[in-house]
């Protein structure tokens, strides 16, 4: 396409609105208006020019701040679609049972609650069409700055000091009038803008002050930020990026963390405390009669293991790394994983105890002592009496199919088929035991009586590694870099020149706080004459001067 | 010393100076006939006086009560929301020098006033932290969002003098009506004290015994008379009122008892104020609006949003991924506050774009700046006390 040539000699880019140098305006339209668009300097930007094929129909598509917005609107709208009831990753189901979800949904909710479920808005952030949006708003942002940051950068570097008058007549803020001396005004005004740290360019009886050019920039480097942080984020998908990963460990136990392979951990204690009325301050008294207990912290104090160089997975051939207690707010950190405090469960079984007693006599004759966990076959009590564990239900469910079942191999509700030997009946007694409940197939002489049980808590842990969170961070900083420059400081330019005969041009433009600029122009006004000007846009400004001034 | 009664009364003083402010402010705004002549009143500069001594108290209050319970004030619904007042005349005195209206101190510290009115209505005593709350990352993530949303709500305090000024309240539209709701909602606020105070005045206490939603039996007990009952509930406390509604068990019967005599308190306190001034309350505050510029208030309210935003980001995205990240093992989790912090966010995003490049000013934007304090609002109350996450104070 062809270059415009301006009446100053400057050779602008095709679809320019005002001319690069000079200012004057180019088109037709600019030419008829009032004031002048000043966002992009009327600059050639590609979504303005080019509308022919498809590239430039997708470029302006996403470059357009009504679709920008209308995307933003979008995200908005449905992110709070997702809050009007929980997301599947608070529901209280475990497993991935769809159907234990929907029962969820819409025991609790009624139809409602199924719609949303059916409708996918109980998991939506994970959804294709929330991806595809999110995707949406980052091309917007990429194409949308690219399409102005450019043709931008290019006209601030090359504007000239002195403007066509025909380019101040169209500013926001313009003035003219004639003053007695023109170059005495001119001097007086460049010094009283320099004080207030302008930038002041002189050339040819005309002023250029300006100020903050750079915080023009601030959109462009908040965006970047934005774009970095959706990248941090859409590489969470690379393996080895992201380890997200949950364990149970009990008292005592070591256990291999998944997700962090080679890294053992072992659970030395778990504690829960509350805040006492007597150890605490005076001051909770109150808070604590009316709640009752409050817990003030759970830790569990952990031991860290390396397997060894060259060891075989899973051997116990293990190097002692560190002591750590893990409690809420301050994860044990190592080789980039993080080990959190998140869960915890108390009073999980860990062994039980029984006594033989021969049923007549109701005498017992002797203890035995079973591991919840690790249970043994045989329980030797001496004097030719034995039992025999025949079968161990952990978790026990009742009968399934005529068979004793077993919903979990955690001992949240054991149970356990006995074989009693006692010198009486060497072949044995067989027994069907479980908490309340004693069941025999014949009556036996003997009876596995419950004597006692030891307990003990589990700490649930969720490990964590996450390589993206510096590049994260990045972006986070990067985004506030720009957005505060962006809008704590403001690209002032104040155009002052002498015009034909003893005439004075001043203009001014900012591209935000109006109201301030005016302040700064009233302060040289009061060192250098110079015409009065008027904000086309505040339409009370002249009654409110001339009511103030008859007070 | 005690530190806590001493908190408690500083909080007291600041009250008071803020309705003294008040006074002041719309002397300021009645004897000097617009914005400019205001610099030669005497009324403005005893007004901001006055804002400042209640602010400095203020800030006593927020400092003892620290000292006393060695944890920031900022963990509960009372002490967040007298902290959000607080940072609210903050952020006012600061536009207030940079700007010198004294018609913002006037409709700001009313604003002020109600929001430590309704955080008062909140249990006040000291409640020791749960260890989720145990984090300086959570310390200064709930500061620097109050501070910016604070900041945020100045633009809502000048976008409706802009309204109460611009919008034509002889004729009826659209525009009058909502700004008339936008008055009722005060109202609404000052029904919730109101019927909160009086209910706590006569001692009212009724116990229930109920089932939750996940089948568990619970305690209850109402300080107002049980207008809803919640999911097969018992009366424990017999000589009290029957609820006439039972609830299912999703939803809170008290919290929607609360706002029901709310409601009803707020529709009566309503109907008086027309009868006794024959006019909508917009009407009312309309002559205390037309002193200001109004180019001025549109940039006031550009302007905080501009201050604001960059705050609001960093304290309620950015902290509140890193304590988030120390304390659930995740930066970001979809829980509802974080993710009506981001509805927020993305609000005032879409404000600065539609008044940057479709030239939303005046109007417009001043309705989108009451929209965005309303959206605060809506996250501070009713995602709190409604959709209750892992935030919520309740
Ligand atoms: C969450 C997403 C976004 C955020 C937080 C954001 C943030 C910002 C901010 C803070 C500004 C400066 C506004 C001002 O100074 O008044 C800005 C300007 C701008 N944004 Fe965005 N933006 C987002 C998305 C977008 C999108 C999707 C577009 C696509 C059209 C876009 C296009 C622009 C443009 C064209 C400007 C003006 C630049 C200028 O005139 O100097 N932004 N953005």
């Amino acid at each position: 396409m062809s270059k415009i040539k301006c009446q100053c000699g400057h050779e602008n880019p095709f679809g320019t609105v005002l001319c690069e140098k000079c200012g004057r305006p180019l088109t037709d339209e600019a030419k008829k208006s009032e004031m002048v668009d000043m966002r992009y300097e009327g600059s050639a930007r590609r979504s303005q020019t080019y509308k022919k094929s498809v590239i430039d129909k997708v470029w302006n598509f996403f470059s357009s701040v009504k679709i920008g917005v209308s995307i933003i609107i979008a995200v908005l709208a449905t992110s709070a679609i997702g809050t009007i009831f929980p997301q599947k990753f608070y529901v209280p189901v475990s497993g991935n049972d769809p159907s234990e979800y929907l029962e969820y949904y819409e025991r609790l909710y009624g139809t409602v609650g199924k719609l949303y479920y059916q409708l996918g808005f109980y998991d939506m952030y994970n959804s294709w069409w929330f991806k595809i949006l999110i995707g949406m708003l980052g091309t917007s942002i990429i194409i949308a700055s690219l399409d102005r940051v450019i043709p931008l950068y290019k006209s601030l570097t090359k504007q000239r000091t002195k403007r066509h008058p025909s380019f101040m007549k169209r500013q926001r803020i313009y003035g003219e009038s004639k003053v007695s001396d023109s170059d005495e005004s001119l001097k007086n005004a460049e010094k009283a803008l320099k004080d207030l740290h302008y930038k002041v360019k002189v050339e040819d009886g005309a002023i250029l002050a300006e100020k903050n050019r750079f915080g023009r920039w601030g959109p462009y480097v908040n965006h970047t930020g934005l774009i970095i942080f959706l990248l941090g984020v859409l590489m969470r998908g690379i393996p080895g990026f992201y380890v997200d990963e949950t364990m149970w460990i009990r008292e005592g136990e070591t256990r291999e963390i998944p997700g962090a392979p080679g890294y053992l951990l072992e659970n030395v204690d778990f504690s829960v405390e509350t805040y006492s009325k007597d150890k605490a301050d005076e001051v909770f008294g109150e808070a604590l009669d009316k709640n009752g207990a409050i817990v003030s912290e759970f830790k569990s104090d952990v031991k860290l293991y390396k397997e060894k160089e060259g060891s075989l997975p899973g051997s116990s051939d293990v190097e002692f790394m560190k002591e750590y207690p893990i409690v809420v707010n301050k994860p044990l950190k190592f080789d980039g994983y993080s080990i959190f405090q998140m869960d915890y469960k108390t009073g999980e079984l860990k062994t039980m105890t029984f006594s033989l007693m021969n049923k007549k006599t109701e005498q017992s004759v002797g203890e035995f002592t079973i591991d919840l966990n690790d249970p043994a076959n045989d329980y030797d009590l001496g004097n030719g009496t034995s039992i025999e564990l025949m079968e161990y239900y952990a978790d026990y469910d009742g009968i399934v199919d005529g068979q004793p079942s077993s919903k979990s191999p955690i001992p949240n509700n054991p149970a356990f088929i006995f074989n009693m030997k006692t010198p009486e009946h060497p072949d044995g007694e067989k027994s069907f035991v479980a908490i309340r409940q004693t069941l025999e197939v014949e009556p036996n002489d003997y009876e596995a009586k419950f004597l006692s049980a030891e307990t003990r808590d589990a700490s649930g842990l969720t490990i964590r590694k996450d390589k993206t969170l510096y590049i994260l961070l990045l972006g986070g900083i990067v985004f506030m870099i720009g957005v505060i420059q962006g809008s704590y400081w403001q690209h002032r330019r104040i155009w002052i020149q002498k015009g034909s005969d003893s005439e004075m041009l001043i203009a001014a433009h900012t591209n935000k706080n109006w109201y301030t600029l005016k302040k700064d122009l009233d302060k040289v006004k009061e060192v250098a004459t110079l015409p009065t000007y008027t904000d086309k846009q505040d339409k009370e400004a002249v009654i409110d001067t001339t009511e103030g001034e008859t007070k | 010393m005690d530190y806590a009664a001493l908190s408690a009364n500083l909080l007291l003083v600041s009250f008071i100076a803020y309705l003294v402010g008040t006074f002041f402010f719309g002397g300021a705004v009645k004897v000097s006939k617009t914005e400019k002549t205001y610099k030669d009143s005497m009324w403005g500069k005893i007004g901001i006086v006055i804002t400042i001594i209640g602010f400095v108290s203020q800030l006593g209050y927020f400092i003892t009560r620290w000292i006393a319970s060695g944890h920031a004030p900022v963990s509960n619904m009372f002490e967040f929301t007298t902290a959000f007042s607080m940072m609210l005349v903050g952020s006012f005195i600061l536009i207030f020098f940079i700007y010198k209206t004294p018609s913002l101190g006037l409709f700001a510290l009313p604003i002020a006033i109600v929001i430590i009115a309704y955080a008062s209505m909140f249990p006040r005593e000291i409640t020791p932290l749960i260890p989720a709350l145990k984090s300086y990352w959570l310390t200064v993530h709930v500061i620097t969002a109050a501070l910016g949303e604070s900041i945020l709500a100045i633009s809502a305090v000048a976008g409706l003098i802009y309204l109460a000024k611009n919008v034509d309240l002889t004729k009826k539209s659209k525009e009058r009506f909502w700004l008339e709701a936008v008055m009722f909602t005060v109202v609404l606020v000052l029904g919730f004290v109101v019927s909160s105070t009086a209910f706590s005045l006569s001692g009212y206490e009724a116990d229930f015994t109920y089932v939750d939603k996940n089948g568990k039996p619970s305690e209850m007990t109402y300080n107002m008379p049980p207008l809803f009952g919640m999911s097969e509930y018992e009366q424990v406390t017999t000589d009290t009122m029957k609820p006439w509604f039972e609830t299912p068990a999703i939803v809170n019967a008290k919290t929607l008892t609360t706002f029901v005599w709310s409601l009803f308190t707020g529709i009566i306190l309503y109907i008086l104020i027309r009868l006794i001034f024959r006019r909508p309350i917009a009407a009312l505050l309309q002559p205390f609006a037309n002193k200001a510029n109004s180019q001025l208030m549109d940039e006031i309210g550009y302007r905080s949003v501009l201050i604001g935003f960059p705050v609001f980001t960093l304290g309620a995205l950015i902290f509140a991924m890193i304590w988030a990240h120390e304390a659930w093992s995740r930066f970001w989790g979809w829980d509802p506050k974080e993710v009506w912090a981001l509805i927020t966010w993305l609000f005032y995003a879409a404000f600065l774009h539609l008044r940057l490049s479709q030239g939303w000013e005046g109007k417009k934007s001043a309705w989108l700046a009451v929209a965005g304090f309303v959206i605060i609002m809506f996250n501070l109350v009713a995602v709190n006390l409604i959709i209750a996450g892992l935030h919520s104070y309740a």
